[in-house]
C-alpha cells in the first residue's frame, strides 16, 4: 500500500512533464517568427500569426494589473495594519468569496458592468474582468506576507517616533517586498491564462485593436477558438500559442517562487 | 485634527503626523471596503439580471429540460445534470489518486523529495484550463474513441454507464480532463492538513506496535479527515465552475443520459457558448440565472471547505501544543 501512494504521487507529477513535453514537441514545430509578428491569415490561407493576440493579452493584463494590484495591495495594508477583527473578517470573507467565484461568472459580472452600458465589447471590459479576479488573490497573499513581518521591526520604528504611515512605507512594506512581489506575480500568472472571463468581454478580434474600446483578441481565447476550428493550420497555431502561453506562465511562476528566499512557504492563492 | 494650523508648535507636528496616519488609514480602508462592495454588487447584479426567468419559470427552471430560445422556453436540467455528472466522475478518479499522492508526500517521502514534488504540483496547478482543453481535444478525445471507450464497453458494457456509441467526446472525457485539473488542489491541501497532524499521534500508534501503514491509515488519515474532506470540496467547487476545458470536450449537446459515453453539456459551457449570441432578454437572463446557480453552488462548497480545513488544522495545532 505504501508503494501505491508513491505511484500516485509519481503519476501526478508525470502529468506535468507529459503536458510540457507534448506542448514542446507539437508547439516547437509550429512556432516561427511569423507567429509573433503577423496577423492571423484570412480564412483559407495558411500562415499568419497571433501578433494581435499577444499584444491584446499584454494590454488586458496591463489593465488587470492596474486594477488588481492597487486594490489588493492597499486593501491588504488596511487588513494587516489598521483594521479591527470584525472588519478584517468581513473583508477576508468577501475576498475569499470573490476568489472562489467561477471565472465564467466573473465574465458575466464584467459584461453587466462594462459591456451592457456601452453596448459593445471592449479591451477595457476584458481588463476589468481579469482585474476583478486579481484583486482577491493579491489581497489575501499580500496580507499574509505583511503579517509575517516581525513585530519588533514595527515596534522599533514606532519607538524611534515614526508615524504609522511612515512605519508602513519605510519599514513594513520594504521588509515584505519579496513576498508582495511574489503574490503579485502569482496573481498575474493566474489571470494570464484565463479564457472564460474574456469570451464575452474582450470577445476576440482577427485584426489589430487600437485603443481600449474595441474588442480585442487574447492568446487564451485565440487558442480556444483555433483548437475547435476544423482547419489543420489553425490547430498548428493553437499548439504554438499553447506553448507560448504555458511557457510564459511557468516562467512567471518559477520566477515568483525564486524571488522568495529558500524555505519560505508561499501561501496558496 | 483638520483645524490645527501649521505653526502651533509640537502639538501641530504630532497632529499632522496623526493626520498622515488617518489619511493612509482612510485610503486603504476605501480600497478594502471596495472589495466587499464589489462582491455584494456581483451577487446583486446576478440576482437582478435574472429577474425575468426567475419570475416566469420559478422552480421549473431547474427541473425541466426544454432549452428553446425561439419559443422562449428555458429549463436547465440537462446542464445541471451534465455539470454534476462530470464533476462526480472527476472526483471518483481524482480523490483516490490525490489522497494517495498526498499521503506519500506528507508521510513517506523525505522532506526534500516532498518539497520538490510539491513544487511541480504547484506548477501543474498553474497550467491554464485552455491548455488542458487543447490536450483534451487532441489527445484524450482520440484515445477515448479508439481505445478506452471500446475497451470499457468490452469489459464493463453490461453496466448502463458504459453503453452506446464511442464518440470520444462526452461526460466521461470531460470527467477525466477535470480530474487531471483538480488533482493538484487535492494534493496540496491534503498534504498540508496531513502535515499538521501532531507528531505524537504517529509516535503513539507506532509505539503500540502498528506498522507504518497502519499508523498512517488508521491514525493520521482519520485525524486529518475533516481537512481532506475540505480539499475534496474545494476540488468539487473548481470542477463545477470549470468552463473552457469542459466546453472543449463534453460535446455541447443538451442530453440527459445514463451512459457516460454520451455527449452532454454543462452550466459553464452553455454560458460560454450562448452568451454572446443570446437571442433575447429571456435567453440572456436565463444564462445569467445559470451563472447565479453556479455562484451559489461554489459559494456553499467553498464555505464548507474552508470551515473543515480551518477546524482540522486548529485541532492539529491545539493538540500538538498540549
Amino acid at each position: 500500500m505504501l508503494t501505491m501512494t508513491g505511484v500516485c504521487a509519481f503519476v501526478a507529477v508525470a502529468v506535468l512533464f507529459f503536458i510540457l513535453g507534448y506542448l514542446v514537441y507539437h508547439g516547437s514545430t509550429s512556432i516561427s517568427w511569423n507567429f509573433f509578428t503577423k496577423l492571423p491569415a484570412p480564412l483559407g490561407e495558411t500562415g499568419g500569426g497571433m501578433a494581435n493576440a499577444i499584444i491584446g493579452s499584454g494590454k488586458l493584463l496591463l489593465l488587470a494589473a492596474l486594477i488588481g494590484v492597487p486594490f489588493g495591495f492597499l486593501g491588504a495594508i488596511y487588513l494587516a495594519e489598521f483594521s479591527g477583527t470584525t472588519v478584517a473578517f468581513i473583508v477576508r470573507y468577501a475576498a475569499d468569496l470573490l476568489n472562489g467565484v467561477p471565472s465564467i461568472v466573473i465574465g458575466i459580472f464584467a459584461y453587466i458592468l462594462a459591456v451592457l452600458p456601452f453596448k459593445h465589447f471592449s479591451t477595457t471590459a476584458g481588463g476589468i474582468a481579469l482585474g476583478l479576479m486579481m484583486i482577491p488573490i493579491t489581497l489575501r497573499s499580500t496580507e499574509e506576507f505583511l503579517r509575517a513581518v516581525p513585530r519588533n521591526l514595527r515596534e522599533g520604528a514606532m519607538a524611534l517616533g515614526a508615524s504609522k504611515a511612515k512605519t508602513i512605507a519605510t519599514v513594513i512594506v520594504p521588509a515584505a517586498y519579496r513576498g508582495i512581489l511574489t503574490a503579485v506575480l502569482l496573481a498575474f500568472a493566474r489571470v494570464a491564462g484565463e479564457t472564460a472571463p474574456l469570451l464575452f468581454t474582450a470577445l476576440g478580434n482577427r485584426y489589430w485593436s487600437p485603443g481600449w474600446s474595441q474588442p480585442t483578441s487574447a492568446l487564451p481565447v485565440m487558442i480556444y477558438n483555433y483548437a475547435l476550428s476544423p482547419y489543420e493550420d489553425w490547430h498548428r497555431q493553437a499548439w504554438a500559442g499553447g506553448l507560448v502561453l504555458l511557457g510564459l506562465i511557468l516562467v512567471i511562476n518559477i520566477l515568483a517562487r525564486a524571488i522568495l528566499s529558500r524555505g519560505v512557504a508561499v501561501p496558496r492563492s | 485634527m483638520p483645524g490645527a494650523g501649521p505653526f502651533v508648535g509640537s502639538r501641530s507636528f504630532i497632529s499632522r503626523l496623526r493626520e498622515g496616519d488617518e489619511i493612509v488609514r482612510l485610503i486603504t480602508f476605501l480600497f478594502a471596503a471596495s472589495v466587499v462592495l464589489v462582491t455584494l454588487l456581483l451577487v446583486f447584479e446576478l440576482w437582478i439580471g435574472s429577474t425575468l426567468p426567475r419570475h416566469k419559470f420559478g422552480f421549473h427552471f431547474f427541473v425541466t429540460s426544454v432549452w428553446d430560445p425561439i419559443a422562449d422556453q428555458f429549463g436547465a436540467l440537462p446542464f445541471i445534470y451534465g455539470t454534476l455528472v462530470t464533476a462526480g466522475v472527476s472526483l471518483a478518479l481524482a480523490v483516490p489518486l490525490g489522497i494517495g499522492a498526498a499521503i506519500f508526500l506528507a508521510e513517506l517521502a523525505p522532506a526534500r523529495v516532498s518539497d520538490t514534488l510539491q513544487f511541480f504540483i504547484d506548477l501543474l496547478a498553474a497550467v491554464p484550463s485552455v491548455i488542458y482543453g487543447l490536450l483534451g481535444v487532441f489527445i484524450v478525445i482520440p484515445l477515448m474513441r479508439e481505445y478506452i471507450q471500446p475497451g470499457l464497453k468490452h469489459s464493463l458494457g453490461f453496466l448502463p454507464l458504459f453503453q452506446g456509441p464511442a464518440y470520444g467526446v462526452g461526460f466521461l472525457t470531460a470527467g477525466i480532463v477535470l480530474a487531471i485539473m483538480v488533482i493538484p488542489y487535492i494534493i496540496s491541501v491534503s498534504r498540508e492538513v496531513l502535515l499538521s497532524v501532531p507528531r505524537d499521534q504517529r509516535e503513539a500508534a507506532l509505539a503500540l506496535g502498528s506498522t507504518r501503514w497502519e499508523s498512517t491509515w488508521k491514525v493520521v488519515v482519520p485525524f486529518a479527515r475533516g481537512g481532506i474532506m475540505g480539499s475534496i470540496f474545494l476540488a468539487l467547487a473548481r470542477a463545477l465552475g470549470e468552463t473552457v476545458a469542459v466546453a472543449m470536450v463534453i460535446g455541447n449537446t443538451p442530453i440527459i443520459s445514463a451512459s457516460l459515453f454520451s455527449p452532454g453539456y454543462s452550466i459553464a459551457a452553455v454560458i460560454a457558448n450562448e452568451f454572446t449570441e443570446a437571442s433575447g432578454d429571456m435567453h440572456l437572463q436565463s444564462l445569467i440565472e445559470l451563472g447565479l446557480v453556479l455562484f451559489l453552488l461554489t459559494f456553499i462548497l467553498n464555505g464548507l471547505a474552508r470551515l473543515l480545513i480551518v477546524a482540522t488544522s486548529q485541532r492539529g495545532g491545539g493538540m500538538g501544543q498540549a
